[in-house]
């Protein structure tokens, strides 16, 4: 079963659609802070290891929908896991931006204590991680859902890849295994056009992956237009399904990357690179909530205002806070015994 | 991803009794691993077996035997040809609370599954600052010896050693095979259980007479990390692991009537390799050989000559290593056993190291 849709459905509450964009709001706010303080102190030469955050950096601006249209539907008792894009995804799950933060700036206080970075967040609050290998996040996913119905829960996880990921192994024995045991699962596809220059077009046989699902006997389904209520629309029927034991689907969403694959990236390969800005989903999205009466300009302040006062206090904690002791970096490699 | 307060199966378990006298009901290796996952599944309901053939087929070395009768098809699992898949499916399991035993079939095949291993697997607990623990066995079968060419006769327990955050259990006994199960299973880290085809005591290979000993029918545990000095000697000491206990047992009895006295230990783990062990045993007896059915360089043989170097250079008066020269293993008999660590072999380069 592939479907298109791009209607948003009638149900949505006025709460509902507040809530979405103020997560929208919050992830940019997030994200534009970590894009200040990366480039902060990497100039006049960029570079890529200096600076109070070094490393890569893949910053999920424009991807906003996907995360705050599928969270929605998740408490932090659902798994989620994510890619080398994980921010959003993230912020949308519940995930505490002050420990997160720290982690991104490599601080004992972070999630990992600094060990593992932004490509690699795990939280056991919010059943939250990341993998940075393409499509390799995925089999964790079968496996918390393994494990909470074998606990009896009606507990889900949520898969997340990029589109190049359908193209790797890894994707198509989590489907396949997904389905064959009826796992609760949700596959959400982030195709934002571009694995990392390499056009989706160049890379993908088919021009929805959602077409893929039907290849292992789940729904399937693609949202088009980068759409918030969209995504929410697909993302419930598919949690629905899981928690009720119907088994895996699949939601392909056609997003935006706003910007670079990573920061530092000049973004060359990309003929629609001007035009680009018109179509961030979030502007587009406020406007809509105006028209509908269900925000106004006031509250818009209002959410800006929180959303600011959040992620400031988050990049003030995470600055703040020790760096890790180089005498203890060998610490972590195993719960029991010497660390080698 | 659960804290120990959340979840039982985290509560610290009683310990097991640390290498109880093994009395004299004898099993072979099989048998044992099989026992004791099948005591850990009955102590706690979060332990399961899944890869594949371990359901009907009981594994295709017999490691899961019986336990699909026991425990049913919830619990141990036949799962597709996707090792990608059902690895990392038990690595997801055991960061939410659960005990998975996973067998990769062979362990060449981790070529297609390898980033699960080792870039997920193994790192999670460390890129979480050991917030996040993944209680899992990865079991796989190892060795050559029977004709099965290139893609099926490996050891590379080395490959895994090397990389960082998984303990690594090679046992070369239903003894210890048992006890380093159980301690596998029970760990908070994941270990990788590799086991020699050629000890599991299988009616349908060669095997040696040590491939089938006694061992207890309670539970206990033989601790991960910790070396064992199965033969004494005084002139020469073996530093060996899996089979080539066995091959180097048999030589050192052998080469005992002529008076040569042949120290054998048997590492039973990799990681944490037991350093203080290999130190001692050369200190007594001054002369080293690895002997190691893994391919030989940049691996096992050469972390013994460096740990010992790195503790005393002068403690050695002579070393020399057994191993699997840098080829694929052959397919024709002659030749892979040209290439593996024989007792022909072992003697040849025990006889060399006593008179140096």
């Amino acid at each position: 079963m592939t479907v298109e849709q791009t209607a948003p459905p009638a149900q949505l509450s006025r709460d509902d659609r507040r809530a979405m964009l103020r997560t929208m709001i919050l992830i940019r706010t997030y994200e534009q802070a970590i894009l200040r303080e990366y480039h902060a102190d990497k100039s006049p030469g960029f570079d890529i290891g200096a600076g109070l955050i070094p490393g890569e950096m893949h910053l999920s601006a424009g991807q906003e929908p996907v995360a705050a249209g599928v969270c929605a539907h998740l408490t932090a008792d659902d798994a989620l896991t994510a890619t080398h894009r994980p921010h959003h995804l993230a912020i949308a799950h519940g995930m505490e931006l002050r420990p997160m933060t720290a982690e991104i700036f490599g601080r004992e206080t972070g999630l990992g204590k600094g060990r593992g970075g932004h490509m690699h967040l795990f939280d056991p609050a919010t059943h939250f991680s990341c993998s940075g290998i393409i499509a390799e996040g995925l089999p964790a996913a079968l496996g918390q859902a393994f494990a909470f119905r074998h606990a009896g829960s009606d507990r889900i996880a949520v898969a997340v890849a990029g589109e190049g990921a359908a193209n790797q192994g890894a994707f198509h024995e989590s489907l396949n295994l997904a389905a064959l045991w009826k796992l609760p699962v949700v596959f959400v596809i982030e195709d934002n056009d571009w694995g990392i220059s390499v056009a989706r077009s160049a890379s993908t046989s088919i021009p929805s992956n959602a077409a893929r699902a039907a290849g292992y006997g789940m729904p399937g389904i693609r949202v088009e237009g980068n759409d918030v209520e969209a995504v929410h629309a697909a993302a419930g029927e598919a949690v629905a399904r899981a928690r009720s034991g119907g088994g895996p689907s699949l939601i392909e969403v056609h997003t935006l990357r706003l910007w670079g694959h990573f920061e530092g990236d000049a973004q060359g390969y990309r003929p629609d690179l001007e035009g680009v800005p018109g179509f961030d989903p979030i502007p587009g999205y406020e406007q809509k909530l105006i028209d509908a009466g269900v925000v106004t300009g006031a509250d818009l302040d209002v959410m800006r205002g929180w959303a600011s006062e959040q992620v400031e206090d988050a990049i003030n904690y995470a600055k703040n806070s020790p760096r890790p002791n180089p005498d203890e970096a060998l610490n972590y490699v195993f719960v029991e015994g010497p660390q080698s | 991803m659960s804290t120990v307060a959340e979840n039982p199966a985290r509560l610290e378990p009683k310990p097991l009794p640390v290498e109880p006298a093994a009395g004299t009901r004898k099993l072979n290796t099989a048998k044992a691993i099989q026992e004791a996952i099948g005591a850990e599944m009955e102590q706690d309901d979060s332990v399961f077996v899944m890869g594949e053939d371990v359901g009907a087929y009981g594994g295709i070395f017999s490691s899961t035997t019986g336990l699909l009768e026991k425990f049913g098809p919830q619990r141990v699992v036949d799962t597709p040809i996707s090792e990608t898949a059902f690895i990392g499916l038990g690595i997801g399991a055991a960061v939410e609370g659960m005990r998975p035993v996973v067998e990769l079939m062979f362990v060449d095949f981790f070529g297609v599954c390898m980033d699960q291993i080792y870039n997920h697997m193994a790192k999670i607990h460390y890129e979480s600052g050991g917030n996040v623990r993944v209680p899992m066995v990865l079991m796989t079968a190892t060795g050559g010896g029977y004709s099965d060419g290139a893609q099926h006769s490996q050891s590379l327990w080395g490959t895994f050693a090397h990389l960082p955050g998984m303990k690594v259990v090679v046992p070369s006994n239903p003894y210890d095979a048992k006890g380093l199960m159980a301690a596998a299973i029970r760990s908070d880290d994941p270990v990788v259980f590799m086991f020699h085809k050629g000890i599991m005591g299988l009616p349908w290979m060669v095997k040696n007479q040590r491939s089938i000993g006694a061992v207890p029918e309670e539970r206990y545990e033989v601790p991960i990390g910790k070396a064992k000095i199965v033969r004494e000697g005084t002139d020469v000491t073996i530093v060996t692991l899996s089979l080539s206990v066995h091959h180097s047992l048999d030589v050192a009895e052998k080469l005992a009537d002529e008076g040569i006295s042949v120290e054998v230990l048997d590492l039973r783990s990799l990681v944490p390799l037991d350093r203080e062990a290999i130190v001692a045993a050369v200190s007594r007896t001054g002369r080293v050989i690895v002997v190691d059915e893994d391919y030989q360089s940049f691996g096992l043989s050469g972390e013994i000559a460096a740990t010992l170097a790195e503790c005393d250079p002068g403690l050695l008066r002579s070393y020399s290593r057994v191993c699997v020269p840098d080829v694929p293993i052959p397919y024709a008999r002659e030749l892979e056993y040209a290439v593996l660590p024989t007792p022909a072999r072992i003697e040849a380069a025990v006889r060399a190291a006593v008179g140096s």
